[in-house]
Formats: structure tokens, sequence, C-alpha cells
């Protein structure tokens, strides 16, 4: 089921089936398409499928951005070991709420991507991981998988082509770490989502220290496609070093919010106002997300020029990341918009190591008071200067996802928090604590 | 301690989907599945769990207390969850977060004595697009009001 | 090798090193708390992050190999503020209760921030608070001092193979929890509190006694099992008041078990003997030791003049000296050949069957470095937690290969690469089971319980000899700490020191016991009542000893002897490592054996030589095969591993005088049974453990 109108300015390369009645069951993908490219993958090499993947310029959608098909060419292809295909659909990225639309409404597309993912590398098995929150749409994976069962798409021997391949889903329990690729695997082996050391990365020792093939849902449902056009002209959709449409959640104070397909590439300008429908009640932006909260904020006329892509972004200080767009009107609020984010990440610290353990916290403390009118010019300082010594120096890039929106909203937002700090500068308390989270 | 038999196909089911040299990947799928037949995570669920299995009981503690989904205490019958992350909030989640905790008269992760409803104020859900969103055990209601809430609420008090 | 610099000092280093050992070899310390040689990476303190050149961040050292032209700076200002950093985090929810803390003075993380840290306080926050947790007798945990190191989760599942401690909550809420809930069940070994880097952990006989810069610390072996480990005794007016491996020096480097670590108490127990007592009209009384002493030598100089029989019986817990001196009394002094021990391990048929065959005796340093080993007869981590401990250290850091033949499932089975059942004294048929395996064995390390012995044992060494295997080591299991030093002094009717046979051999124990004819039974340091009946109702029974056991209420005249924690000597683990003894406490009133022996010399105007542990153990060296060993290795607390002779023993072993104790983690005999701490622990739900296998 579709939550909003889609746009007319949207590119429909995966989500092409999403408008078809019945647009998850097996019989209208099959109708529509569905599978075909698999077959087509039957008859290629392992490297022509990788190779097509390169030319595509396709790029991991969980965030990180990282080429697709090179990620797949690092598996050892002389293993004795079983290989693996893991599906992250753990989508906790705040402002992000893409994986969930692809499932709903065409799991047959995922699972194909998955089937030639598996080709590609020689896996005979695969886990998609899905947060616990998503019950129904594990329960719809599961129905999917279960007709592809039944018509021979997955299973021993699939459509006669000797090609064995096993899809089961694995759920979540409520921990955004658990989109972090090696602490997946530590829950989909049964443990703390801790992260692991890397090196080793999942290429070489992923489930079960085994080669694992690991990407983003929206990564595996641009595959067909990718095999459908020519990785060339999929590439062409988007723009140079950035190949394709990328699904895109508008989110936040803009009029049409929704879950859009839009070219890489595309202006943030025409995203938010013939997409999106301008900015709500008329209003002026103040700052601008480009990939979920973990990306640095930018001021809204840093934002306005730029273009949907993942060069361009950096260039600009901050990141494409997952493709949850939130944009924020001239109301907000920005001490509170830190804190709420602060506060997320404090409560999903996993506590492996130190400085993401006690820094999210702490900072949630000061930002607590900052945002309470109690706070100090010293906690201002001391916010931007915790973050900082955050950064880079955590275990797992949660640490800095933590660290770098409230390295960049105290910086540029610096006069909304001293417009509520403390009237009266005269020494009190320290001020209570905050409230922990409460986990149980 | 005994289960449904669809919660005993469930878990069979789970069993088989691991490697049989690893079972402990069966853990969290299998602890989520019976939570929703004994409402929470209970003592002696772990050591059934644990036992099933075949691992300590605290590796599974490790991870009943790791993830939040996983309730060691009595959860209502009706377990509201009202995200107030940040598309949320930019959109009135935290306002209807308050409103649902007067409405409820409940707080984080509070149950009512008559164990109908429990409240949670959660980390992003995956809504953000049709924010302020709200999870009611597994459903979303997207774009969610103080009003629409006061008649979700109103109606699940009638059926029960 | 790999060439690096490491703050402009050019160092090499095998591939595969870690930055922060190579750093460590070339003198530079990195710091860290997480890091710990021998168990596995965690990469969670961030203490030991460091600036590699062409690197963008910052590097753990921990987890960095070295590379080819890597250049390496610790100090960099970019590290150095990492550092204090990450205390600065550190340190916000760490309580500031040094004062009162254990470890205050010998803590890890208050070394870190006098040398790292700032100098002020930028959080000004509550803390989180937790209350601390008593998890077992000995366990104690204080959650908010602890800075999730993971150094105790690892040595316990790592290390000793239990996985009793795990990681709960989240976030800044994370903490370590016990197996069972609220409490544990696990070995109780306390590796966890040792290995603690804070006072998160704490021991239950120790906290709160004292600050540790008012103890003293003695160096000691310990005195339960046969496996010798090192434990250094905490002193604080003149009390025992901890034991712990401090400084990691001994052949059991980290390890102590629950007996080493905390049954010491036994020395104080109220029930220790400090006077000597006689029996007079029927009943024990307190005397002076002059009169007792008087009595003894009188007894046995009339005895010895008209010729009556003698019986002397030694212990597997009393010295070499003690035991060499005992003999050398009973055969010169006494002029018999009546002396014997309880024997727990056919150490004599195993040194008949290896005749000729050099550097064939395992030690404990071999169990860590051979490349197989066969475990047969035995519940070793039960039995020789050390031994059991080195195994497992060897499968981890060298893949090696164990085998494992037992009655039961023991804890070698989860990492054994096979696990054969086969009942007590039936062993063989598993073992040859093994044939095409083991053959493949470049070498071969054979661990045999006490139910390999005799016939047994020859079949058992002839099977392994005819596998081709080219370097082959036994180890015989044995009961006590000194157990093997009772063989090797010769207390034994038909073996003297070094198993050099006598011209006419003697009453075994049994047959002493069975004996209708003796006229005195001399009993030093050890309980043969508790399950023998004295036929020779009519026997004088001078007892040494620190109890009042079943042994000493039988006496007609007992000496208050001190334990193994009050006195010098040396004694030999059962792998036949000698190791010295070093006095730690006193307890008023007793007397170490050897002293009581020689002053019973001296009464009785016997010439022995001089009781003097130096002296004796100088005769040691010149008269018993393999004791020629350094002084100075032993003196420095060292360990030697002697092997007493290379040649045919010339008299049958006898098995069936073979009786082992079959003590488990929690029991040590007698010696266990005194120790408050021991049967608490024994005490608790824990106790219920069933090891997880
Ligand atoms: C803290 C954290 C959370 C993450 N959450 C997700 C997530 O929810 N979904 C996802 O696909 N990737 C997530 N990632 C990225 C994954 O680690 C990984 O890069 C990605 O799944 C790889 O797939 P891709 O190459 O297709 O993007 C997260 C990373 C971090 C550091
Ligand atoms: S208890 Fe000690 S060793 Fe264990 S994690 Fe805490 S600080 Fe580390
Ligand atoms: S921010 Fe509320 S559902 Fe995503």
């Amino acid at each position: 089921m579709l939550y909003n109108e889609p746009s007319p300015l949207e590119t429909r390369v995966l989500t092409r089936r999403f408008s078809l009645p019945n647009s998850a069951s097996i019989d209208t993908a099959l109708a529509n398409g569905g599978y075909q490219q698999f077959l087509k993958a039957c008859g290629m090499t392992q490297e022509q499928i990788i190779d097509e993947v390169k030319a595509s310029n396709l790029r991991g959608r969980g965030g990180a951005g990282f080429p697709t098909g090179m990620k797949w060419g690092f598996l050892p292809r002389q293993s004795p070991k079983p290989k693996y295909i893991v599906v992250n659909g753990d989508e906790s990225e705040p402002g992000t709420c893409k994986d969930r639309v692809l499932i709903e409404n065409d799991p047959h597309l995922l699972i194909e991507g998955i089937l030639i993912a598996a080709q590609a590398v020689g896996a005979k098995a695969g886990y998609v991981y899905i947060r616990g929150e998503y019950r129904y749409l594990i329960d719809i994976m599961e129905k999917a998988i279960d007709e592809a069962y039944a018509k021979g798409w997955l299973g021993k021997n699939i459509q006669g082509r000797g090609v064995d391949f096993d899809l089961y889903t694995h759920t979540g329990a409520g921990a955004y770490e658990c989109g972090e690729e090696s602490a997946l695997l530590e829950s989909l082996e049964g443990k703390r989502g801790q992260p692991r050391i890397r090196p080793p990365f999942p290429a070489v020792a992923g489930l079960y220290q085994c080669p694992t093939v690991l990407n983003n849902v929206e990564t595996f449902c641009a595959v067909p496609s990718i095999l459908e056009m020519g990785g060339k002209a999929w590439a062409d959709l988007g723009i140079p070093k950035a190949g394709g449409t990328k699904l895109t959640c508008l989110t936040g104070h803009v009029n049409k919010c929704g879950v859009y397909e839009l070219p890489l590439g595309f202006p943030v300008e025409k995203m938010i106002n013939e997409v999106g429908g301008g900015i709500r009640g008329g209003r002026k932006m103040k700052a601008f997300i480009p990939g979920g909260s973990s990306c640095p904020v930018l001021k809204g006329d840093e934002a306005w020029p730029l273009t949907m892509d993942y060069d361009a972004m950096a260039k600009a200080g901050t990141m494409l990341g997952s493709g949850g767009v939130v944009i924020m009107d001239e109301t907000t609020d920005m001490v509170k918009a830190a804190l709420r984010i602060m506060h997320f990440y404090a409560h999903e610290s996993c506590g492996w190591c130190i400085p993401c353990r006690e820094g999210t916290t702490w900072l949630k403390k000061i930002l607590t008071r900052l945002d309470r009118g109690v706070g100090t010019t010293r906690d201002i300082d001391l916010a931007g200067d915790l973050a900082k010594n955050m950064l880079g120096r955590t275990f797992c890039p949660l640490g800095d996802a933590a660290a770098l929106p409230t390295i960049s909203i105290v910086e540029k937002f610096r006069d909304e928090f001293e417009a509520k700090l403390r009237k009266v500068q005269v020494a009190v308390p320290a001020f209570p604590d905050s409230p922990l989270v409460v986990m149980q | 301690m005994t289960f449904s038999p669809e919660l005993e196909k469930r878990i069979e089911k789970l069993l088989a989907s691991y490697p049989s040299n690893r079972r402990k990947s069966a853990l969290i799928p299998m602890l989520m599945y019976a939570q929703d037949e004994t409402g929470y995570v209970t003592r002696e669920l772990v050591e059934e769990v644990a036992r099933r299995i075949g691992i300590p009981p605290v590796q599974v503690d490790e991870v009943v207390t790791f993830y939040t989904m996983l309730w060691r205490k009595p959860r209502g019958k009706y377990h509201v969850q009202v995200c107030t992350n940040i598309s949320c909030l930019l959109t009135g989640g935290e306002e209807l977060y308050e409103h649902t905790c007067k409405k409820l008269g409940l707080g984080h992760r509070e149950t009512a004595a008559d164990g109908v409803f429990s409240l949670e104020e959660v980390e992003c859900m995956g809504a953000c697009s049709w924010a302020p969103a709200v999870q009611i055990n597994y459903d979303f209601y997207h774009h969610v009001t103080p009003e629409k809430l006061d008649q979700l609420i109103d109606d699940l008090k009638k059926v029960h | 090798m790999v060439n690096l610099t490491i703050n402009g000092i050019a160092v090499q280093a095998p591939p595969g090193t870690l930055v922060i050992d190579a750093a460590k070899k070339a003198g530079i310390e990195i710091p860290a708390f997480c890091y710990y040689e021998g168990y596995s990476l965690q990469a969670a303190c961030r203490m030991c992050l460091v600036e590699v050149e062409k690197m963008p961040k910052l590097q753990t050292a921990c987890t960095l190999p070295v590379g080819e032209g890597m250049v390496v700076r610790t100090e960099a200002a970019a590290v150095v503020k990492a550092r204090k950093t990450t205390l600065e985090f550190l340190l916000t929810n760490h309580p500031l209760d040094c004062p009162v803390c254990d470890k205050g003075g010998e803590c890890e993380l208050q070394d870190m921030v006098f040398r790292y840290g700032a100098g002020e306080s930028r959080f000004t926050e509550l803390k989180h608070h937790v209350d601390e947790k008593q998890w077992s007798p000995v366990v104690f945990y204080d959650a908010p001092r602890c800075i999730l190191c993971y150094r105790c989760v690892r040595v316990c599942d790592e290390g000793m193979g239990v996985g009793a401690l795990g990681v709960v909550n989240r976030g800044v809420l994370s903490e370590i929890a016990p197996s069972h809930g609220d409490h544990l069940e696990c070995d109780e070994c306390g590796a966890c509190i040792d290995i603690c880097p804070v006072g998160a952990l704490t021991s239950g006989t120790y906290r709160y006694q004292t600050r540790p810069w008012e103890m003293q610390h003695v160096g000691t072996t310990c005195t339960f099992c046969a496996d010798g480990c090192k434990t250094t005794l905490g002193i604080r007016n003149e009390k025992i008041v901890r034991g712990n491996n401090r400084d990691q020096s001994g052949i059991n480097g980290e390890f102590l078990c629950v007996k080493g670590r905390y049954a010491f108490d036994f020395q104080e127990h109220p029930g220790r003997l400090t006077a000597p007592l006689m029996r007079i009209n029927g009943k024990l009384e307190e005397v002076s030791w002059s009169k007792a002493l008087a009595a003894v030598a009188a007894k046995f100089s009339e005895v010895k003049s008209r010729g009556g029989q003698f019986g002397v019986i030694g212990s597997t817990k009393t010295s070499n000296e003690e035991n060499f001196f005992l003999q050398k009394f009973a055969r010169q002094g006494l002029g018999t050949a009546n002396i014997d021990h309880r024997r727990s391990g056919d150490i004599v048929t195993l040194i008949d069957a290896l005749a000729g065959k050099t550097d064939a005796l395992g030690s404990v340093q071999d169990a860590y470095l051979m490349k197989a080993s066969l475990v047969v007869g035995t519940d070793l981590a039960q039995e020789h937690p050390l031994l059991a401990f080195q195994l497992r250290a060897n499968f981890r850091h060298h893949d090696s290969h164990t085998y494992t033949v037992a009655a039961g499932p023991v804890r070698e089975d989860s990492y054994s690469v096979a696990q054969v059942r086969a009942a007590a004294g039936e062993e063989m048929a598993g073992v040859e089971s093994l044939r095409d395996r083991l053959a493949k064995e470049p070498e071969l390390l054979v661990l045999f319980g006490a139910s390999v012995k005799g016939e047994a044992l020859r079949k058992l060494v002839a099977f392994v000899g005819s596998l081709g295997i080219a370097k082959v080591k036994y180890i015989c299991l044995m009961d006590y700490s000194n157990s093997r030093g009772a063989m090797d002094m010769g207390l034994l009717p038909d073996l003297g020191p070094g198993y050099k046979p006598v011209s006419a051999a003697g009453l075994a124990l049994p047959d002493m016991m069975a004996s209708t004819g003796l006229d005195v039974l001399w009993i030093v340091g050890a309980n043969p009542l508790a399950r023998h009946e004295l036929k020779s109702t009519g026997a004088f029974v001078v007892v040494q000893e620190m109890f009042l056991t079943e042994t000493a209420a039988r006496a007609d005249v007992v000496l208050p002897a001190s334990s193994a924690y009050e006195k010098g000597g040396t004694v030999t683990s059962g792998t036949g490592e000698v190791q010295r003894l070093h006095s730690a406490a006193k307890t008023m009133g007793a007397k170490p054996d050897l002293e009581i022996m020689g002053l019973i010399a001296k009464e009785m105007k016997l010439n022995l030589g001089i009781w003097a542990n130096a002296n004796v153990f100088e005769e040691i060296r010149r008269e018993v095969r393999g004791y020629n060993i350094p002084l100075p290795t032993i003196a420095t607390g060292q360990a030697v591993q002697t092997s007493p002779l290379n040649g045919r023993v010339a008299v049958a072993s006898r098995p069936d005088l073979i009786q082992p104790a079959g003590n488990t983690l929690f029991t040590s005999g007698s010696l266990g049974k005194y120790s408050k701490k021991l049967t608490s622990v024994m005490e608790y739900p824990g106790a219920l453990y069933k090891p997880q296998y």
C-alpha cells in the first residue's frame, strides 16, 4: 500500500510495479517481468554479473554509499566455506522509511535481487534481517518467500537451472545499532548487537565467519533493473560516479512528505519545492538534513543550491546518507532538535566503547540543561568540545553519527543556544540529573 | 514450559532456518515470538529458551537486556508506542506523546493496572514520511493527531 | 620480520604482531584497559589510540598489526588529547570512592588518570548509581566502578572455559552479570577479580580488610593440589588477608583456582593445634614442648634399643626437606624400612616404562606448548585446574589438538578433537580407538589419571610408543602439593630417595595399619586413620599435625605442626617442578615438621645432620637424581623441572597402593575442610553447580 501520492517527477524504476493491484504477490511480479533478470543472470558468469553492477555505479543505499560491485568483488572466489547473502532491513536511521515501502509493495523484487547477488558470488543461503517493529513486513516477506518456494523460484534446482538457494527472514528486536553491518551479523548469530572489529570485513568473514554479501534492501532491489537496462544505461539515470535512482524520504516541514524515487543528482530545490510541494506554510527553511539524523545538519541557505548526490553533499560537509531527508522550517527549535537527536544516540549506543557510551549520555545531559534554559555559555562550548572528543575515536560509526549533528548544530545555530541561556548568570548548583534512559 | 502448537511450529521452523551448529541464531526470533504469547520475557522463558538452544542462561540475559522490544515486565494488551524522534518531533510527535500520557494516565514504559494499555515513547519506527506515527502492538498508524489517537484508544477500549 | 618505527625508534616484529606488543618490546608503553595479552581483542576502551602516518584517523594499537614501513607515534598531540578525553569520559560515571576502594593504590584507572588524566573535572551532573551486588560468597560486583573492559568476561569464558559472566543492558547502563540471574554458578576461581583493573570485582575474603600498601607480599607455592601454582599471600599484621598471583611470575602465570586464591584461611582456623598434646590418663592434654619431645624421644629410643617395630607414615603436603629428613630419620635413625605415604599416581611404573628415553616427562609449560594432548582417565578441569587451563590456552593460542578419554563428560570435550567414553580402568580400548588420528600428530603430551597404573600404564606407554610420534611426553597426575616430592624423596618401603632400591623392603602403608606388631607408629602430616583401622592397638602413636584429625585423636603424643604457609623449604609439583615455600604467617606454638623432627633427633642424640632447610636441600641435591638444580633459580621464586631417574626401577611398583583422593575444585582432603571460605562456597547455591561441559 502506498502511503503518499506518487510524484510525476519521479523516475520509477525500483517502484515500477508499486501501483499495480496486488503488487506484492508473485503472480503480479511474474506477469510484469519479475524474476526474468535472475534467469538472465543464470546465463552469465560471476564476473559478468559483478562487472554489470560495477558499470551501474550503484553505491550502497544503506548510508555509507560504498560501490556495490566492488564489494561483491571482495568475496574470495576460492573458499571452502559456504557463502551467505544478508539483507539489511533494519532501517532505523531517523528520517528513513524507504526499505519498508520496497518490501511492502514488491517483496519479489528483493528476492530477485538477492538471487542475482547469490549467483554473482556463489551463495546458497540468505537471511533478510528486518527490524522487529516491522513485524507486518516480516509476514509479507515470509508470504513472498513461501510463494517463491511454491513456484520454484527458491529452494533446490531453481527453475531447472541447477541453482540452489534458501532464503529466510530474521527479526530484530529493537536496536538501532543492529543496522550497522557487523552488529547486524552479531544479532543474526543470536548475540547482543555489538559491532565487530574490522577488518575482517563481512565479504571475507561475515555471517558465521563465512564470506558474506551484506547490503541494504534498496541496494538489492536495484540489481534486477541493472541487469535489465544494462549497467551503463542504469548508471546514466544518475550522474557520473553515482548511478541510478534513490528512494528519498521527504520528512518534516514540507507540504508533501513521502517516499519518492528520484534520480541521483536531483536538485534539492526541485525536490523540496516541486516534489515536496514547498515548505510548510510557505515558510523559510532553517535547516536541512540530507540523509538521516547521523548527517551533519546544513543551514537552509547552504542546502538550496545542492544536488542530491554523494559528492555534492560531501563537498558541503555532510553526507547523502540513507535517503531520509529532514526539512526544518524557521519555527524549529534547533536546541531541542539537537537534544532529541542526542537522546536517540544515548538510547541506542550499544555501550561497548567508552567515548560513545559515556559521551552520548553526558551530551544528552548538557543539551537537556541548555534546552531547559538553565545552561551557561560554558555548556555550549562544552557540548561542542565533547562531541569533537568523540569524533573519530569510537569503535563504530555510531559515535560519529552522534557527534556530527551536535557539532554542526552548535556551530551553525549557536545564537539559538545563546538565546536560551540562563538569564541570570549566577552560580547555581549543577542541574539535577536528567532522567536516564530507562529501558526495563 | 509449554507453548501453543503454533508457537512450537514457529520455533521448529526457526531452528531449521540456521545451520545445525548455529542454533543460537534462533535466539532473538525465538524470544520475540514467544514473548508475543507470554506477554513478556519471564525468568522461566529465559531458562526455557536457554535450555532449548543449549546455551547458558546468562547468554539469554545478555540479549534480553540489550533489545528494547524484549520486555522483562508485563506490558498491556495494547502496547501504545509514540514516536518522538526528529521527523515526528517536527510534526507534533512530542505533543502527541504528552497527550497520550494524559489520555492513558501512563508514563514511559508503564503499564496500566488493569493490564489493558501500556505506553512507550519510542525511537524512530520508520514512518517518518507519514509522521507523527504511532504503533499499537505491531500495527502502524500514520499522521496521527490527538483526536485520532483518542478515537483509536476509545475504540480499543470498546473491543476490549 | 616487519620493519616499522615507533616514536622514531626503529622496531622489528614478526608479521601479525600488534602494534601495542611491538611497542612494548621496544620499551614504549601504550596505555590500555581492555587489551589483555592472550585474550580476544575488544578495542573497546579506546585508550590505545595512536597516530599512524598515512592513516586519517587515530588507530587502536591493540588491533592494528604492524606493517612494513609503518610510522607510529604514541605521544603525538592528538593521541595525548584523545587519551585525556577518553579518561574524562570514563570518569563521568565512575564513583571517586578511591579512599575506600579495595583497589585504591593498585588500580589501573588511578594510575592512568595520574599519568594521563586532566587535573580538573568538567562533569557536574549526578553520577549514575547502582547498588553493589554479591554474586557468591567470594565474588562481589560494584557496577558503577566497572569500566567495561570485558576482561572478566573473557578470562571466564576463554581462560577458564566456564563462561559464567556476561554483559547486560546497553549503553551507559551496561554492566557485567553473573551466570544465573542474581548469582554465580561457576568455578569460583576469582580470576575475574584478579584481572579486573579497577575495584569493580572484589573478593569476599579481602574486601575492606586493608589498603594494599599496608600489606607485605610473600610469594609461595599453593598447598592444595599437585599443580604447584605460585600464590602471593598478602600479609597484614601477621595475618594472611589475600591470595592472588600478583606478579604472575609462577608456572601458573595468571592462573589460580578457588583453593589457591581463597582457601588459605585454613591456616587461621580456630581448630589449629597450638600446644603439644600428650595422653595422660587416657586423655589428650596440653603439655610443654620439652615434655612432649622428651616423651617421644624416650619412647623411640627405648623401642629402637629393644629392636621393636616402627611404622612411619609421611605426608604429601610437607616439604621435600621434611620428607627427605623423615625417611633418613626412619632408615638411619630408627633403623626401620617401614616407611610410606599415601600414593596417588603410578610414577614408579612410568619411570620404569620410560627407561632410556630422555626428556619424556611433561611439564606445566608443555601443556601449553605441545601440539597435541591425550587426556586419559581424569576430569582435568576438576582435579588439575592449572593443567586444564594450560591445555585450553594451548588450544586458543596454538590450535592444539586435545583428545579426551574419560568415564563421563569433561570440560575438555568442548574443544577437543575427539571425545571417547571409557570406564575407569578400561581406558586402553578407548585410547586404541584413536590410533590413526593420534599417529598423525607430530607431538603428543599424554596426561593420565590414577586409574591408569601398573600394566595398563605400561600398555599405554607401549601403545603410544608404537605410533611413531617424534616427541612424546607424559604427565602422571597426582593429588597433593608434594605428592611427587614424597615419591622422589623416598617415602616408600622399597625405594629410597631417587627411586634407589633399598636392601630390604619394609611395610607399605596398609600393611603397617593391618599389622598387629607395631610398637610405634609415627605419622607426619597424614590422616591414615580416616580410612584405615590401626590394628596394632598397643602401638605408641606420635602424630605431627595441624588439626586434631581422626589420626591425631588416637595419638599418644600430638605435636602441633606449621602449615605450608608458615615455613620454608621446597615442594615438587606433580609435573616435577621444584619450587620454594616462603613463610607468610605464624601460628603460635606450632613448629615446622622439619624442626620437630630435628628436635626429636637431638633429644635422641642422633646425628642426622643439620636440620635447616638449606642444609637438607644440599643433601637432596647430592642424593636425589635430578635435584641437582641451580639454587639461584628457585631462590628467586622460579621453578625447575626435575627428572628423577632415567633407567629401570629395580623394584616392581605396587599399583594396588595407589589410592587417589578424587578431590574436586572445592575439596582438598582434610585441609579443605578447615577452610571456611571453601566450605561456604560449597554450601552456596552455586555449589549445585553442574559445570556445563
Ligand atoms: C550506526 C549505524 C546504523 C546503520 N543502520 C543501517 C540501517 O538501518 N540499514 C542499512 O541498510 N544500513 C545501515 N547502516 C549501514 C551498514 O553498516 C552497511 O553499510 C550497509 O548495510 C551496507 O549496505 P549497502 O552497501 O547496500 O549500503 C548503518 C551503519 C551504522 C554505522
Ligand atoms: S568488572 Fe572489571 S574486568 Fe570486568 S568489565 Fe568491569 S572493569 Fe572490566
Ligand atoms: S521519526 Fe518518527 S517514525 Fe521516523
